[in-house]
């Protein structure tokens, strides 16, 4: 027992339940802005197909998003076999696994916040841009993506505070496997089975509230800071 | 030529026609709101594409629907100042000023920020952010910018309108002082005849918008 009450194991779930949630935000958050601005800015046939299909996962049973994930990704998967097969990767009953589950479930409201952001910055700028000399992708670069800062931070954080709390897509696709899969979420449910965990589950959802509360603080605290003032999450 | 213009732009229900050529140094386009002035702006400056016409401005031509050219904005050098001044809010004034001028090759740039600054007056402001502005400053850091963005031709949309009429003349002084002092053509687009009077060396005028 350490200070504050956690056990060695208890503080590895902590660990593996960050290291899930900062790998699923970190490589989802190019694909969630680059789809938040195709949404934002593109016209083309299939856009509200688009839009529908990214959302899913928020109104889908998060059981059925893990078992197609299992269907896709699974040793038999057509991903999952690719995978497998070329790079040695495998995906199920890993912590890899978990952070895959937790990226699709976090990855429409990644894209809600960078898309909202992206639709207010004024195109007027990006001409304006344009007739100075910048390029397409220069005043991507200059404009839109320095002036939509603050929905990027306000994506990640959402989608990282999301993907600490998944459960039924993790618990469906990468199984409930101590040290593997077995974040906060899982390891509370395991200690509400077991007779006498009341005490160990009260310390894990206490460290959740602190850190979804924790996460969202330093959301608004850095879109107030990035927008001076003008955006806020909260 | 300073500017020659021969175009056909379709404006939501009705369609724009307009054709002149001017060798003043400084040529004013004007006409009623609705007559689309600014459309033509936009059109020179490559944000809106006419449906045929040409387009030569500073020496070069930028569009042309018979020969197929049609330049990017980006590469027509178009130093457009616009009524709602644009600029970047996440830039401090220095920045905005940079901005064209780290784009434009080293050879086409043909004024300094030391000259800017001083032919503007915009010294005191070069640290400040672009929403502390009053309209008067806000629009001599836009011309600012243009200017070092090394462009060929100026285009300068409702330069004295929202503001006072003190502002507007220090305004109006300045153009002058940017068309006699500085060897680049201005096309100014305005509403009222009167301001522009003894500015221009040629006025053309735009016809109303159809009624009904």
């Amino acid at each position: 027992m350490s200070l504050t009450g956690l056990s060695q194991a208890e503080w590895a779930i902590v660990a593996l339940s960050l290291r899930v949630s900062l790998v699923a935000v970190l490589v989802t958050l190019p694909l969630a802005y680059a789809l938040a601005w195709v949404i934002a800015r593109r016209r083309f046939p299939g856009r509200m197909l688009l839009d529908a299909a990214i959302h899913l996962p928020l109104v889908l049973p998060p059981v059925v998003t893990g078992w197609l994930l299992l269907l896709a990704f699974g040793r038999s998967g057509p991903v999952g076999a690719w995978l497998e097969q070329v790079f040695g990767i495998t995906l199920v009953f890993r912590w890899t696994g978990a952070a895959l589950a937790a990226a699709v479930m976090a990855l429409p409201l990644m894209v809600r916040a960078m898309r909202l952001s992206i639709e207010t910055v004024d195109r007027k700028l990006i001409s304006a841009a344009r007739t100075l000399g910048a390029s397409p992708w220069h005043a991507f670069v200059t404009v839109t993506l320095p002036l939509s800062l603050p929905g990027i931070l306000a994506g990640a954080t959402l989608g990282f505070a999301r993907s600490l709390g998944e459960f039924g897509a993790t618990i469906t696709f990468a199984a409930n496997i101590e040290g593997q899969t077995r974040t906060l979420p899982l390891a509370i449910y395991t200690g509400l089975q077991l007779p006498g965990g009341e005490e160990a589950v009260t310390r894990l959802a206490i460290i959740s509230i602190v850190l979804s509360l924790g996460a969202l603080l330093l959301s608004e605290w850095l879109v107030r800071r990035s927008a001076g003032g003008r955006a806020h999450v909260l | 030529m300073s500017f020659e213009v021969a175009l056909s732009l379709a404006l939501g229900e009705h369609r724009v026609a307009l054709d002149f050529a001017s060798d003043a140094k400084l040529t004013a386009l004007v006409g009623p709101s609705g007559a689309g002035k600014t459309s033509v702006l936009n059109a020179i400056a490559g944000l809106a594409r006419p449906e045929r016409g040409r387009i030569v401005a500073g020496g070069a031509v930028l569009f042309d629907s018979a020969a197929g050219v049609d330049l990017a904005p980006e590469h027509r050098r178009a130093g457009y100042v616009f009524q709602d001044a644009r600029l970047f809010p996440h830039r401090r004034v220095a920045a905005n000023l940079a901005y064209g001028e780290r784009l434009a090759r080293p050879e086409e740039r043909w004024i300094t920020l030391a000259e800017v600054v001083e032919l503007l007056d915009i010294g005191h402001l070069l640290a400040r952010w672009p929403g502390t502005l009053s309209g008067g400053e806000v629009r001599r850091v836009a011309i600012g910018r243009a200017l070092l963005a090394a462009p060929r031709f100026l285009l300068l949309d409702e330069p004295f309108a929202s503001l006072d009429a003190a502002r507007a003349e220090g305004l109006a002084l300045l153009v002058e002082r940017i068309r006699d002092n500085l060897a680049v053509p201005i096309l100014l687009v305005s509403h009222g005849r009167a301001e522009v009077e003894r500015l221009a060396g040629r006025v053309v005028d735009m016809a109303p918008p159809p009624q009904g």
